[in-house]
């Protein structure tokens, strides 16, 4: 079977309201119903773990890429494997492998963080396939950056065709470069709709729909948000005014969905970094000349920030002041996964930053899997108010 | 439990001298390093701010700078018990307690204008980060925010997965290898930049030279603690021995420390000297009962405590992980070769800094492989709340390593710098259990010959 022919389905002729909801569902299943089936077809899978991993060489490779996120998981299985003092992403995602939800021919992790560093020692020692740091630079100001790149990704090609895949030909690739710039633009128009008619699409649902870019084919996204955004756009629901925000803070393990829900009761999530991973690249990656060479060189100089990467030409608090500005924001909620060392060591960068501005921000902690939300509801529409009535 | 002993030796007045030379001459050199720094902060002249895996000394003393190591004066102040006021502080700006405590204590020492127990610290002018830890990329960031000081980043391709390392000449090695030598180009012209002085590539070579003799003679010390009884702790010993290798790597008194310790080292050996302990303000051979490796980073906040949690019990810790990744992978012994410094030296870089993090992600295999040659009786994995990098992977490593060797391991956790994480008690009886069960499995070994 081709990943081309891997459908998903059970959503077409779904009103919008069902639509989300059978998206979250799909998201939220920690079974992976669609890879099982790509499996027994006799497929392969990478499984990668946050932030932005280069799909489309997998993808190239008939090979299907497939986002670790954690999930709903007990973490009975864990419970040895893991210390104190870690997110909760890097155990549930584990969890999940280890009761066989989800089975890989090659997993890759980044090094976003030293928990996620460690994840290669981690799944290689648990499981039979290879377990791997994909080293993207974190010197991407060195000129010897981008060929850097070019080559971990032609090194990181050879690990997936030694699982199963095919040879990488540069026609291949430019085709899958085709289809992820076209997805990207996708969810580009996505946010396009929320930034200038954030009635039609709330933060929770919009996620909803991102998330199935790391679970489903590439080609299916497409096709489903190909359907969808008309859709949102005529969606008859009547403009009204709340506070525009931006969220920042759900680059890797994100929020729960009712917890978005509960904040987009409250306020316009205008923009957010949720997944920004599988919007990583700004643009069109081009195709003509090494496209392997291209892909490298649009992570290094046109592409997103988050707390995981350094680069000295992208100082986060700088970043995220044009964010707000592009969004025409009058407030940031500044989150956090527990534990997490990168975004809890940029909070402070970012609130003496809103400070200097005087923009006024919320700074709160989530997890995953919380389901309590009353406190943080609560201080929550207390900030909005004061903001308000300031 | 007694576990001192007075060992028969020669008792002359050379072995006076030689025994505990080692520990007599470290505190002397770390007390001039804070000296120097004092100095340097005094009249307003600006430091290199490094970390002790990756911390490119070899070039950046070719341009005279004093150089700060924040993990260790954050260290210091963990072991002298004045690190909670500094964390709170840094806590009240704005920190989350669930960070690395270390960054937070230099923080604070930052917004305090410099001010250490052991002294002044100098602001940067220069930071040098490697992608060994990611809180050093955020660290440095923040000194750059504080003081403008710019960052130069030497991103280091590490071992992507287990077993499979890059070797010189391959394709992979060779790409890996470009991208550091660029790199470490790149901080030579920034040093010019920072300094206005110009780089001097026979001073550079003298650097490189030192370096080498400093490498030899540490690689062949840890090897000395293959032999019973071990003559230095890795754990107390090895702390100052660290100290030494960080502060004056790539120095001629750096080189001459370790040349001198290996020889007081093997005068052990060769005269079946143990290593010391201190005890009742002496110190005392300890009496060596059990045979330990040590995975992680020590707990600075009771550091003594927490070795008598061993030595009480008559365990030595002859071999950590520690002494290897915190010494920047010198241990490895990479010679750079003095007829082609700048790619020699490049190629130093992404051996011994990579050797770091197998070490950290992967595996020990001084410790956790059949093929160590220390004996070990037991493994004692201790996890931080200050180092995601050395204690994530802990857990999962003794799961597999208990079920592979068979040997009794103990996990442990606690925290570098921050004494609120650290349960003195708890750990004490965890250990107690731990040596209880050896003590049984040392019986019935005796009881099946």
């Amino acid at each position: 079977m081709k990943i081309s022919e891997l459908k998903f389905e059970g959503w077409e002729g779904l009103g919008l309201q069902e639509l989300f909801a059978f998206c979250r569902e799909h998201v939220e299943d920690p079974t992976y119903p669609l890879v099982k089936k790509w499996r027994a077809a006799g497929g392969k899978v990478v499984g990668h773990f946050q932030v932005y991993f280069p799909e489309e060489i997998a993808h190239a490779c008939g090979v299907l890429p497939v986002r670790i996120r954690g999930g709903q998981a007990d973490g009975v299985e864990t419970s040895q494997h893991f210390g104190s003092y870690l997110c909760s992403i890097l155990k549930t995602s584990l969890d999940l492998a280890l009761c066989k939800h989800i089975e890989l021919d090659l997993f890759v992790t980044h090094p976003i963080c030293d928990g996620a560093r460690n994840l290669a020692g981690i799944w290689g020692r648990n499981f039979p396939y290879k377990a791997q740091v994909l080293h993207l630079p974190q010197n991407p100001n060195s000129a010897a950056a981008p060929l850097f790149l070019r080559n971990e990704y032609e090194r990181l090609a050879e690990d997936i065709e030694a699982v199963g895949g095919t040879k990488l030909t540069e026609e291949a690739l430019r085709n899958s470069l085709k289809l992820y710039n076209h997805s990207r633009y996708l969810m580009r128009e996505l946010y396009r709709i929320r930034n200038a008619a954030p009635w039609k699409l709330a933060a929770d649902e919009s996620l909803a729909l991102v998330a199935m870019a790391g679970l489903i084919p590439r080609e299916e996204f497409n096709r489903l948000l190909e359907k969808v955004l008309p859709m949102i756009e005529s969606r008859p629901v009547r403009g009204h005014d709340k506070m525009r925000v931006v969220f920042e803070g759900g680059f890797c393990e994100v929020p729960p969905f009712d917890l978005l829900q509960a904040v987009s009761r409250s306020c316009f999530v205008v923009d957010d970094d949720l997944f920004i991973g599988l919007r990583w690249l700004l643009d069109d990656v081009g195709t003509n000349g090494d496209p392997l060479a291209n892909l490298a060189d649009a992570y290094i100089n046109n592409s997103s920030y988050s707390p995981v990467q350094h680069d000295n030409n992208k100082p986060r608090e700088k970043m995220l002041l044009k964010r707000i500005r592009a969004a025409n924001a009058e407030a940031v909620i500044l989150a956090a996964a527990k534990m997490c060392e990168p975004g809890l060591d940029e909070q402070v960068a970012y609130t003496k930053e809103l400070d200097h501005e005087g923009i006024p921000y919320f700074i709160s902690e989530f997890e995953e899997n919380q389901n309590n939300f009353d406190d943080i509801t609560i201080q929550m529409e207390t900030f909005l108010e004061n903001v308000m009535f300031n | 439990m007694s576990a001192t002993t007075s060992q028969q030796h020669d008792g002359t007045q050379g072995e006076h001298e030689i025994l505990g030379r080692g520990a007599r001459e470290s505190a002397r050199l770390t007390r001039k390093w804070f000296s120097g720094l004092t100095e340097a902060a005094r009249h307003g002249k600006g430091a290199a701010y490094v970390f002790v895996m990756g911390n490119m000394n070899e070039v950046l003393r070719t341009f005279d700078m004093p150089i700060v190591f924040p993990e260790i004066t954050a260290l210091q102040m963990a072991v002298r018990g004045t690190a909670e006021e500094y964390l709170k502080e840094s806590e009240d700006y704005g920190y989350s307690p669930d960070i690395c405590g270390y960054l937070k204590a230099d923080i604070a020492m930052h917004l305090r204008g410099g001010e250490h127990p052991m002294g002044l610290i100098p602001k940067p002018s220069i930071v040098v980060t490697t992608n060994a830890c990611n809180t050093y990329f955020k660290w440095a960031e923040i000194w750059e925010r504080l003081h403008g000081a710019p960052i130069v980043t030497i991103d280091v391709p590490n071992e992507r997965a287990r077993n499979t390392i890059s070797l010189p000449g391959k394709k992979d090695y060779k790409f890996e290898l470009a991208f550091v030598t660029t790199q470490i180009k790149e901080l030579i012209a920034e040093c010019e930049r920072v300094t206005g002085i110009k780089f001097d590539i026979d001073k550079f070579r003298a650097h490189l030279g030192y370096a080498n003799r400093m490498s030899h003679a540490w690689q062949e010390l840890l090897k000395l603690n293959t032999n019973s009884p071990a003559v230095f702790s890795a754990l107390t010993d090895g702390l100052a021995f660290l100290g030494m290798a960080n502060t004056y790597r790539a120095t001629e008194e750096g080189a001459t420390y370790f040349e001198d310790l290996y020889e007081e080292m093997e005068y052990r050996v060769r005269n079946g000297i143990s290593a010391s302990i201190r005890k009742d303000g002496k110190d005392v051979q300890l009496e060596q009962r059990f045979r330990l490796g040590f995975l992680g980073v020590p707990c600075y906040p009771i550091f003594r405590g927490f070795n008598e949690f061993f030595s009480d019990w008559g365990g030595i810790f002859v071999t950590s992980s520690y002494l290897k990744f915190a010494s920047g992978g010198t241990a490895i012994g990479f010679e750079y070769d003095l007829n082609n410094p700048i790619e020699s030296y490049a190629e130093g870089v992404l051996q011994t800094v990579r050797d770091t993090q197998t070490g950290v992600l992967f595996e020990m295999r001084d410790i956790e492989s059949k093929l160590s040659e220390f004996k070990l009786d037991g493994i004692v994995y201790h996890g931080v709340k200050s180092c995601r990098t050395a204690s994530s992977g802990l857990a999962d490593r003794r799961f597999h390593t208990s079920a592979s060797l068979g040997l009794p391991t103990l996990l442990l956790e606690s925290d570098i710098v921050d004494p609120r994480a650290v349960s003195k008690a708890q750990m004490k009886n965890r250990a107690d259990a731990f040596f209880e069960g050896l003590i049984s499995r040392q019986q019935k070994g005796m009881a099946n010959r």
